[in-house]
């Protein structure tokens, strides 16, 4: 068995692969994301161990993994998934990405948001909070929408108060839901428009479980967007991939 | 810290407590990102000595010439022409700016949304915690962005500061206008000294200043070696401290350093293995203590081989080409050429630099580029798209960074490191 483990910044997902994925698991993150990661591993078997997400340093040495980015373990992922992926937008707890893959399916280049949580999946969750609604029902809220209003902000704290008085204002919940929706596919297209898309593009991340984002940055980029079964868990299947691979050419990390 | 050095801050107006806890920050940062590098060169050891004692031994020699009657003139930016300074018998120090210590402090009056590098420096002044500044006669500014044009007026209210104007094109009449600053700069430097800048002198000055340059030409030059000698932190530092450290003094630490780093490069000795990615990184200077993107680079097992900067090559590439004036008109043009041939992108348009750029990245064999961006420097921001667009062009894996002191966004800025490093290793 390959193991790969994505500590993110949420979730920790886990993924145990030899010829097909016999195992995929995910929890919170929690407050000590290594214990967390010792009980998940524990009953559980593996040859070798890979580990990615925003965790990876703090847990590798201690589980004796090694270390990939998310950007290479979500390429893998995404590339396993479906052979003619060319592009990989990953929206995460606290990060997105886009990555340009090549035919080969070597990265060629990508982008990533810095410090702040536009367009992130922490932006929809603190606004799911502000609007009082379950993150899981947020997209099927915001395509319900009977009008469009416009939320200009992508800061997540002045977004915030822009929710607040669109709520002062008497405005409906899923139309401010949409608006949430609307600003961070905008951020999302702009950065994939800068890396430049290519079909096929796959649509990752945990934030990929929300409809509306799906069809919402579907429509932007004129595609149709492959979405993964379990979108949370690419990178751990990457990861997971990488230590077979690691394995079978009897590689360290280069 | 010694009892002298506490008297000495004292004298100088420093506000103890919070230097204190500055100084007392930098010990543990220093241990981690510099002592602790494996396989290092002994030559490092006199920089190390001069971080370590960064607000004690060199503030004392520029008190003790204050006490002799001569002055200290302090500078941030590498266009302030040195020459003329010590010329006159009086010793410039390029300022460090380069922690978020005292940003903070500095936004308590400027806008937030200035570069970390401006408020840095105005922060040190406000909060009376560098030595460097309280110890100096004159700070000299300069019109390289308009964040720290404006500055330089509200710093004018602290202590006094004189402004030297930059152009922003390199047409003739940009040249001209540059040889009066620097005439003007002169006088400038006449009347607070006291001192008359005699051909004498001034050739004196540009023979140190060009040998110091060639010093650091040549510690560049010996990274170009595989595996590389010494790290990109390593080489950092030296050429930090050397904005700030006595010209000779350095000329001599720096050639030291550079004997030992020929015998490594002879011997195929490096500080990493020959494998490692090499790293070109190009933008915006990092000042002392600023080792942020050179530690996350270096740790991901990478090494940057060559800072396309103004605390890099553009620091020191070009020399002073008359190095036997025979009138004071004829070095300070000279001079004023020299500095001109600076390549910031405070200029339009620079394509000069974008060719540095490319040519830097062949000749130091660099595997890729790590474009680096204050946060809110506009023009170095701007320029970057053109950047990205040349390296494209000539199959130069690219990353761009922006960011400013905080640690904040670590893990981000690893993460991207990282997987660039992974795109470029296969």
């Amino acid at each position: 068995m390959y193991a790969g483990l994505d500590v993110g910044s949420r979730t920790i997902k886990f993924i145990n692969f030899d010829n097909t994925v016999r195992d995929s698991v995910v929890i919170e993150t929690g407050v000590n994301p290594l214990r967390r990661c010792q009980e998940l591993l524990s009953g559980r078997s593996h040859e070798r161990l890979v580990v990615t997400g925003y965790g990876r340093h703090l847990v590798a040495s201690a589980l004796r993994g090694e270390v990939v980015s998310e950007i290479r373990a979500f390429a893998k992922g995404s590339r396993y998934l479906y052979s003619d992926c060319h592009t990989v937008i990953d929206i995460g707890g606290q990060d997105c990405k886009v990555i340009a893959l090549s035919d080969e399916g070597e990265i060629q280049k990508f982008e990533m948001n810095d410090r702040c949580a536009a367009g992130t999946g922490k932006f929809l969750e603190i606004m799911a909070n502000t609007l009082e609604i379950d993150i899981r029902e947020l997209g099927a809220l915001a395509l319900s929408a009977s009008k469009v209003v416009q939320i200009n902000s992508l800061c997540t704290v002045f977004a915030e108060s822009e929710v607040v008085s669109l709520i002062a204002r008497g405005e409906e919940v899923n139309a401010i839901a949409l608006a949430l929706h609307e600003a961070i596919t905008t951020r999302i297209v702009t950065m994939a428009r800068r890396v430049g898309t290519k079909e096929r593009i796959v649509f990752a991340g945990g934030a990929a479980l929300n409809i509306c984002l799906r069809q919402l940055v579907g429509q932007k980029l004129g595609a149709n967007l492959a979405i993964p079964t379990e979108p949370q868990t690419v990178g751990a299947l990457g990861a997971a991939l990488l230590a077979k691979e690691f394995a079978m050419s009897n590689n360290t990390l280069q | 810290m010694t009892t002298d050095n506490k008297e000495m801050w004292a004298e100088l107006g420093i506000d103890l407590k919070p230097h204190d806890a500055l100084l007392g920050a930098l010990g543990p940062i220093f241990q981690e990102v510099y002592l602790s590098q494996k396989n290092r060169p002994e030559g490092m050891g006199f920089f190390d000595f001069v971080v370590g004692d960064i607000h004690g031994i060199r503030v004392q020699e520029l008190r003790q010439h204050a006490m002799n009657g001569g002055k200290v003139v302090a500078t941030y930016c590498v266009f302030v022409p040195e020459e003329l300074v010590w010329a006159a018998d009086a010793i410039p120090v390029g300022l460090c700016a380069g922690t978020q210590f005292s940003v903070p402090l500095a936004e308590e009056v400027l806008p937030r949304n200035t570069c970390a590098l401006i408020k840095s420096s105005f922060g040190f002044k406000l909060g009376r915690i560098c030595p460097y500044v309280q110890a100096s006669h004159l700070i000299v500014g300069e019109t390289t962005c308009d964040g720290k044009k404006k500055m330089f007026e509200i710093l004018n209210q602290y202590q006094p500061v004189y402004v030297m104007e930059v152009p922003n094109k390199k047409t003739s009449l940009s040249r001209d206008l540059w040889l009066g600053e620097v005439i003007a700069f002169k006088d400038v430097i006449e009347k607070l000294t006291g001192n008359k800048i005699t051909l004498n002198k001034l050739t004196q000055a540009i023979k140190s200043v060009n040998e110091r340059r060639r010093a650091l030409q040549r510690l560049y030059n010996l990274r170009k070696a595989r595996p590389v000698p010494i790290s990109g932190k390593d080489a950092l530092l030296v050429t930090q401290v050397s904005f700030y450290d006595d010209v000779n003094r350095c000329i001599t630490q720096v050639n030291a350093l550079c004997d030992e780093l020929e015998k490594r490069a002879d011997s195929g000795k490096g500080v990493a293995p020959a494998k490692a990615p090499r790293i070109l990184i190009s933008g915006n200077p990092m000042a002392i203590p600023n080792w942020k993107l050179h530690h996350i680079v270096e740790s991901a097992g990478a090494v940057v081989v060559c800072e396309e900067s103004c605390t890099g090559t553009r620091f020191f590439s070009d020399l002073v080409q008359n190095e036997k004036p025979n009138t004071v008109e004829k070095a300070l043009k000279s001079i004023a050429e020299r500095y001109l041939q600076i390549h910031c992108a405070c200029f339009t348009p620079n394509e000069e630099r974008l060719d540095d750029i490319v040519r830097l990245a062949r000749e130091y064999q660099a595997d890729g580029v790590v474009h680096y961006n204050l946060q809110f420097c506009h023009t170095y921001a701007n320029e970057a798209v053109q950047v990205e667009k040349l390296l494209a062009k000539e199959g130069i894996p690219l990353l761009r960074i922006e960011t400013d002191y905080s640690d904040e966004d670590t893990g981000q800025l690893r993460t991207r490191v990282e997987a660039f490093l992974e795109m470029i290793r296969r």
